[in-house]
């Protein structure tokens, strides 16, 4: 690797190393390692999250690695990613970027997923709404150093000062007109004695792409059903295998009872047993998924077998400490709440392709924190980590759920038991019972007023314990969340106080987080604690500015901490006509939320005339995540929160009963669907300024507080039970 | 194993399977047909719509038996050569999709839609059951619409 450019951003905190790292294709990385941070001002009185937030701590230990990205130049520019697309919509955003900086239509970058390379060390996670805001300038920088060196390249050729030279459509122009695209320059560029001048990054004035609304670079795949998952490639010789898993989370296989008949039936491969359940392999899924269905096995106890949501409801509760009684000299108002259990759900269920041999293993699947499964994969099957390669597919959804690689997991063990590759695929039911779910949470929530203030707000969450023991993405801080007492309850304070904070001057602001560690499957859903969190204070400042006798939005108003706050807020009441006469039965409400140095405002309408079918007509939406990227892929993120929070605000969660949930299928589940979604949406991105904020899990919290607190106003209800409406009305498929 | 004969995006096959093999396994692990997709396996989430004779069908519920002889049509067989669908070239124009996983069987339900219903309303759109886990209904909604308009 030769050092060839050392650039400085002037002005700008950062330095940056760029890297030729192959020839004679030119290749070129950047290296942050030198990169200094600025010292944080410390706003007073700041909550933690306000002054470094989850996402800033990954920019930070992302930094050393952060040289790993890298970009070809050929007759096509290639960037390797090292983030996994789950929807999202991360490779539009950053072949944006590329095709901005290397003057490029954008069709000619292409974006492939990056394996699994375990010296990225911190910087192979794709999560906390992270990706755009850790690779806005990396990206950039290196893409400026590859014009560079086609600059310098084509001024060698021409013998012309690079000063005369510029970029255009995907070649370097000189004043005569000649043109030499970066195909027939790609091997001079790459020359390691050429010269280059600093390479800087264009002006963000200059930018002609990035800002601008711009449809997917998948778009046309997806509509014509090319694009590949997991189980969508052909990797020779591997059968469609699914699980037979236990009636009880975490239960084990004891004895299979009729191996040989499940093994005589058309179509039927394998039969293997593995830690979690019983590999049914057969030529098609179809045949797979009669084996397991026809097995008869006798299983070990779970984890949580006798526990019910009754249960937990009351481990909850306790765990969050009572508040003291009210002092009188001073206004209180008190409210609880809870959230039941909410299934991932991602379309595509769980699924991998694994082909393990004796000496070597590979495995593909969509995975956002593929090096920490490598090297799992590889110490469970014995093998050195670099005997294992681990492909990153993209995925059919993730909203945290692909942050654990159980499938990938599974498929290695049955492919190396039964000596053949195999696909896996879970079946629906057992993704929504034995995948990962967003845990249950209770919260209690005291607020203190006099003389038209608020003097204090109180929060205290009880959560049942969010696993995060896929660390960020390598073994070493996975290790960690292993260890008893510091591990995963100490990453989840360091998460909750990383995440949450309050954007309102409530005087004395308190959040405590009390876990409840049961050995349930749990994940960090998008906007792990502040989808519940933040949530339900958007109901609390409702129900403090009704006690104060204020309007919702002027309350807001009066008592929001910064000025974006207040511009989102009134952008939605504008656009949305706050106030507006409405219906019995029907009302607005209002929602806000900060985080990941991005806000957003929320305001719907709703029609609760049937309380048990309440549907919200009308959303309006203002999003200001400081510079956006693309703004079509923005709000395409603001629309999936404002779904996610319907559905989980109003019909959506899981029960559990004696120890496993009740739900199997979206039959039972009740994601929202097109007649429970709004006909009119309208979202109004704010313009831009500074650098680019997190914008995935931005959306939800606000839409949730809003679509109560519209429920609220509309039946005249408090909800403090979600989601709203929760029977189980369906008959559960069988264990 | 009994053959069945039918016709997929214009070719006839035949395959060997067993009667009541549904009709979605086959067109993925027989034939390498991936468009469709499984979501849950019991006509619920809709991921893997496809048309058989032009009407909207759930392949995961299909028995293999029920598709001889007759003309089945995948996401893959929906455009004409280059030439998309105009409602596959609204969900472009709307950027509709976002993980897209299940926006072949959404295109696939709203083009039978459309079908039987030229100029459908926001109550005949509320119709089509298939989920969207990313929650793109708005622009889905959109898309119907304009391709309504264009058709």
């Amino acid at each position: 690797m030769a050092r060839s450019t050392k650039e400085s951003t002037g002005i700008e905190r950062r330095r940056f190393l760029t890297f030729l790292v192959a020839a004679p294709v030119l290749t070129v990385a950047a290296d942050l390692s030198t990169a200094k941070t600025a010292a944080a001002v410390v706003p007073s009185p700041p909550a933690v999250a306000e002054i470094a937030d989850i996402g800033d701590l990954g920019i930070l230990v992302g930094l050393p690695t952060a040289h790993m990205i890298v970009i070809e130049v050929t007759d096509t520019v290639r960037l390797r990613l090292p983030r996994t697309e789950v929807g999202q919509g991360i490779t539009t955003a950053v072949a944006m970027l590329v095709a901005e900086e290397l003057d490029l239509p954008i069709g000619a970058v292409a974006v492939t997923l990056e394996d699994a390379r375990p010296e990225l060390l911190f910087n192979q996670l794709t999560g906390s709404s992270n990706s755009v805001r850790s690779l806005y300038d990396p990206i950039r920088h290196v893409a400026a150093a590859a014009r560079g060196r086609l600059l310098a390249a084509a001024s060698t050729l021409w013998d012309l000062p690079t000063r005369k030279l510029h970029t255009r459509d995907g070649a370097v122009v000189a004043p005569d007109g000649r043109r030499a695209t970066y195909g027939t320059l790609t091997a001079a560029a790459a020359d390691r004695t050429l010269r280059t001048g600093a390479a800087q990054p264009k002006p963000e004035s200059e930018h002609t792409l990035v800002g601008t609304p711009t449809t997917r670079v998948d778009a046309r795949a997806i509509v014509t059903g090319q694009v590949r998952y997991a189980l969508d490639l052909d990797v020779p010789g591997a059968l469609p295998t699914m699980v037979r898993r236990p009636p009880t989370i975490n239960g084990s296989v004891r004895s299979v009872d009729n191996r040989a008949a499940v093994l005589a039936m058309p179509g039927v491969v394998a039969v293997s047993v593995i830690p979690t359940g019983v590999g049914v392999t057969a030529e098609t899924f179809g045949q797979a998924l009669d084996g397991k269905n026809a097995l008869e096995v006798t299983w070990n106890r779970g984890t949580v077998d006798d526990l019910s949501d009754s249960d937990i409801s009351a481990k909850l509760r306790n765990a969050a400490p009572r508040f003291p009684a009210p002092n009188p000299l001073v206004q209180t108002v008190d409210a609880d709440f809870e959230f039941a259990f909410v299934s991932h759900a991602p379309l595509e269920t769980n699924s991998a392709i694994a082909d393990v041999r004796a000496d070597r293993a590979e495995i593909w699947s969509g995975l956002k924190a593929p090096i920490i499964a490598r090297q799992t994969i590889a110490a469970a099957l014995g093998l050195p980590v670099d005997r294992v390669t681990v492909h990153v597919t993209q995925a059919g959804g993730s909203f945290g759920r692909r942050l654990f690689f159980d499938g990938a997991l599974e498929a290695a063990q049955i492919s190396r038991a039964i000596g053949r590759p195999v696909k896996l695929m879970w079946s629906r039911i057992d993704d929504m019972r034995h995948g990962r779910a967003r845990p249950a949470s209770h919260h209690k929530i005291r607020a203190t007023m006099a003389l038209g203030q608020v003097l204090s707000f109180e929060h205290r969450v009880a959560s049942v314990e969010t696993d995060f023991r896929h660390g960020i993405g390598e073994i070493l801080s996975a290790a960690v969340t292993h260890l008893p007492i510091i591990g995963n309850l100490a990453f989840s304070q360091a998460l909750f106080l990383t995440t949450i904070h309050t954007p309102y001057h409530f005087g004395a602001t308190k959040h405590q987080l009390s876990e409840v560690p049961l050995k349930m499957h749990t994940a960090s859903f998008r906007s792990v604690y502040s989808a519940n969190t933040r949530g339900a204070e958007e109901i609390m400042v409702d129900l403090i500015a009704e006690k104060m006798g204020k309007d919702p939005v002027a309350f807001r108003h009066e008592f929001l901490k910064n000025d974006r706050q207040r511009a989102v807020l009134d952008a939605v009441a504008s656009a949305g006509n706050w106030g507006r006469p409405m219906p019995d039965g029907h009302a607005q409400g209002i929602g806000i939320h900060d985080e990941y140095k991005s806000c957003t405002a929320c305001l719907v309408e709703i029609d609760a005339r049937d309380r048990a079918e309440p549907r919200v007509t009308k959303a309006v939406i203002a999003v200001d995540v400081g510079k956006p990227v693309n703004p079509r892929g923005l709000e395409a993120q603001m629309l999936g929160g404002l779904t996610d929070a319907i559905s989980t605000t109003l019909r959506a969660g899981l029960h559990i009963d004696k120890g496993l949930p009740l739900e199997g299928s979206y039959s039972q589940f009740h994601y929202a669907r097109q007649k429970n979604t709004p006909t009119d949406v309208k979202i109004v991105v704010m313009p831009a300024h500074g650098k680019p904020g997190g914008a995935g899990e931005l959306g939800l919290p606000a839409a949730v507080g809003a679509i109560a607190n519209a429920y609220r106003r509309a039946t005249g209800t408090t909800p403090t039970l979600f989601p709203i409406h929760f029977p189980v009305d369906f008959e559960p498929f069988p264990r | 194993m009994p053959k069945y004969t039918f016709t997929v995006n214009g070719e006839s096959v035949t395959v060997d399977a067993p009667a009541d093999l549904s009709l979605l396994w086959v067109l993925r692990d027989k034939l390498g047909i991936r468009g469709p997709k499984y979501g849950c396996g019991i006509d619920v989430c809709k991921a893997c719509t496809s048309h058989l004779d032009g009407e909207a069908v759930n392949p995961c519920v299909v028995p293999v038996a029920d598709a001889a002889g007759r003309t089945v049509t995948t996401i893959e067989g929906l455009a004409d050569g280059d030439t998309l669908h105009p409602v596959q070239q609204a969900w472009i124009d709307h950027d509709v999709a976002q993980c897209g996983y299940c926006q072949p069987g959404q295109i696939m339900a709203a083009v039978a839609l459309l079908k039987s219903n030229p100029n459908p309303t926001d109550a005949d759109i509320d119709a089509i059951e298939n989920v969207c886990r990313c929650g793109t209904y708005a622009r889905i909604r959109q898309a119907i619409k304009s391709a309504a308009a264009t058709m």
